[in-house]
């Protein structure tokens, strides 16, 4: 077997749902050895669901695992597709027994593999935080603290006869790396190998940001039919070269495309830190080689480091958000002395800053140094007053949110449409920990049609 | 010469990664990408970017994909946790870039897409 395609069925949590169907129909089609992964775990994302599992110990994993799979599970068994997703989120044992029930209610029999172990909350865990985190918060308002595992646990469920993966936190490329090691056989110190299999997961985790999504600017970068975008395809060979491609629908894969996505969250193009590699694309260069198909030479790789991150989460207090309207004549000066009254009617010990929507918001600072300086922005008759607070406790936050309420009748003239908002924040710090203070678990379950 | 906002030569898309920003930015063709690398210094952007305080500011130079990525610390407010922004992973910011001006030579006129939004 000289290539194998891997499709992108979604880049994150509350991605399009219906985008996995036109991947699994292309890779059905092609008959060649495939897999579909699925990324839907953010930083916060993992902390939510950790969340959601503390109120119901069945729930933590993606809300919409079900959604996703169910029309797509049974081609994929019938194909021999392999599904790998982070989709276990903060519960992975739970999103095997999801995909278990759905396995029968769609009539297939097949094998889960369920990564775990990422969860650092544990007495261990937190053992090994509390020698490596010099920043460590209060271990009474920790929320989640997860380490982002690399490929071969993954590698190991599949070898075991896993065709469904669902994982905790992995790295989001491995998810890619994963079913190439399997299917190929890399060593795991194969760096080169692993760093093009690396970049060939970058490229695909976050979904339709490579094939023309985040990406239309009207009359200089068009997009085609971008409500309908086909997710990406990889085409891989044994040596770890790739083509990026993607399923039918509108969008499109060029040289900007994939620059755009090759970069994204990069920093030193020589030193793309995962934990399976350290991938390398200072090197690297793009050949469009028509119908929407690029493919990138050059990637290499290095080493992987020695440590794994964990990502920590905790209690982050309360965010509250208000907004009005004015609109007409002086109308920014008007939102202007709204937001004034609002500071000085304020508990005094509250973060809270002020936008101008329509002038000046999202290019400012929270310091607020734009607003005092009264910066530029574009004049408007039609603006948006949004005032957001912070605070450790929900009722410091909702009393500043009175504030915005009341301008209503003791605010300046002529303010409408207010709306608020109130939400609890979960913060986040990571820190590195060895390697080998990280125990993987894979178990794997056989899911029987009844 | 004439003053062109990058927009009209370049694209780019931003990632965030806590309180640290990158910012790619990709010639739309080969011949405009000297014309970056000599104008779009780190010093040019930490200027552009100076209401936001960058602690630093790093640029690697990508000659085959005809990019620069641009890296800056402690722009974010804390990033996506903390900030009070609206857009607390600084998404738009790419565009920040794109709108900055720069004096663009007359033969490399031709690779310059001018609308109206840009000259």
């Amino acid at each position: 077997m000289e290539r194998m395609l891997i499709g992108a069925g979604a880049g994150y949590s509350g991605d399009r749902i219906d985008a996995p169907i036109a991947v699994v129909r292309d890779l059905r089609t092609s008959g060649e050895r495939a897999a579909i992964i699925f990324e839907t775990l953010g930083e916060r994302t993992l902390a939510l669901a950790q969340l959601r599992r503390r109120e119901n110990p069945g729930l933590g994993y993606e809300p919409n695992l079900r959604a996703l799979l169910a029309p797509v599970l049974k081609d994929c068994v019938d194909s021999n597709i392999t599904i790998i997703g982070n989709f276990g989120a903060a519960n992975p044992p739970a999103a095997g027994d999801i995909i278990g029930k759905l396995a029968a209610e769609v009539g297939a029999t097949l094998c889960i593999g369920i990564v775990s172990g990422d969860d650092m909350l544990g007495p261990e865990g937190l053992d090994v935080l509390r020698a490596c985190c010099d920043n460590l918060p209060d271990p009474k308002s920790l929320v989640s603290a997860n380490a982002y595992l690399g490929a071969e646990p993954i590698v190991e469920a599949l070898d075991r006869g896993a065709q469904v993966v669902a994982t905790g936190r992995v790295a989001d490329p491995s998810l890619t790396l994963a079913p190439l090691i399997h299917a190929f056989g890399w060593s795991c110190r194969d760096w080169d190998r692993l760093g093009r299999g690396t970049m060939a997961g970058h490229l695909l985790e976050c979904g339709a940001q490579v094939t023309g999504g985040y990406f239309a600017d009207p009359g200089f970068k068009d997009v085609p039919s971008p409500e309908s975008i086909g997710y990406p395809i990889a085409s891989i060979d044994k040596d770890g070269q790739f083509v990026i491609g993607k399923a039918r629908g509108g969008g499109l894969v060029d040289r900007r495309t994939v620059t755009e996505q090759l970069l994204y969250e990069v920093h030193d193009p020589a030193a793309y830190l995962t934990p399976d590699v350290i991938a390398d694309i200072s090197n690297a260069s793009l050949v469009e080689l028509g119908g929407d198909r690029v493919r990138v030479d050059g990637v290499t790789g290095h080493a992987r480091p020695d440590t794994l991150k964990v990502t920590v989460c905790f209690d982050g207090g309360w965010l509250g958000e208000g907004e009005i309207s004015y609109y007409g004549p002086n109308a920014v000066a008007r939102a202007r002395l709204a937001g004034e009254v609002v500071r000085r009617r304020s508990p005094p010990n509250i973060r809270m800053r002020c936008d101008v929507i329509g002038v000046l918001s999202v290019l400012a600072d929270d310091q607020g140094a734009a607003w005092d300086a009264g910066v530029p922005g574009e004049p408007s008759e039609d603006v948006r007053l949004r005032v957001a607070f912070s605070a450790p406790d929900k009722a410091t936050v909702e009393r500043a949110l009175a504030e915005v309420e009341a301008l209503y009748c003791a605010g300046p003239a002529g303010g409408g449409g207010i709306r608020l908002a109130l939400r609890p924040r979960i913060a986040a710090t990571s820190c590195f920990v060895p390697r080998d203070a990280v125990k993987a678990k894979v178990e794997i379950v056989e899911a029987r049609h009844a | 010469m004439h003053d062109l906002r990058l927009h009209a030569l370049a694209h780019g898309r931003t990632g965030d990664k806590g309180n640290r920003l990158n910012i790619s930015l990709i010639a739309y063709a080969p011949e405009i990408y000297p014309l970056l690398v000599q104008a779009v210094t780190e010093d040019v952007v930490a200027a552009r970017f100076a209401h936001r305080k960058p602690t630093s500011v790093r640029r690697y130079e990508l000659p085959k994909l005809y990019a620069l990525n641009f890296v800056l610390d402690d722009v974010l407010d804390g990033g996506v946790t903390q900030a009070l922004n609206l857009d607390s992973h600084g998404k738009t910011l790419s565009y920040h870039l794109l709108g900055m001006s720069i004096a663009v030579p007359d033969e490399l006129m031709a690779f310059a897409r001018v609308r109206r939004n840009d000259a």
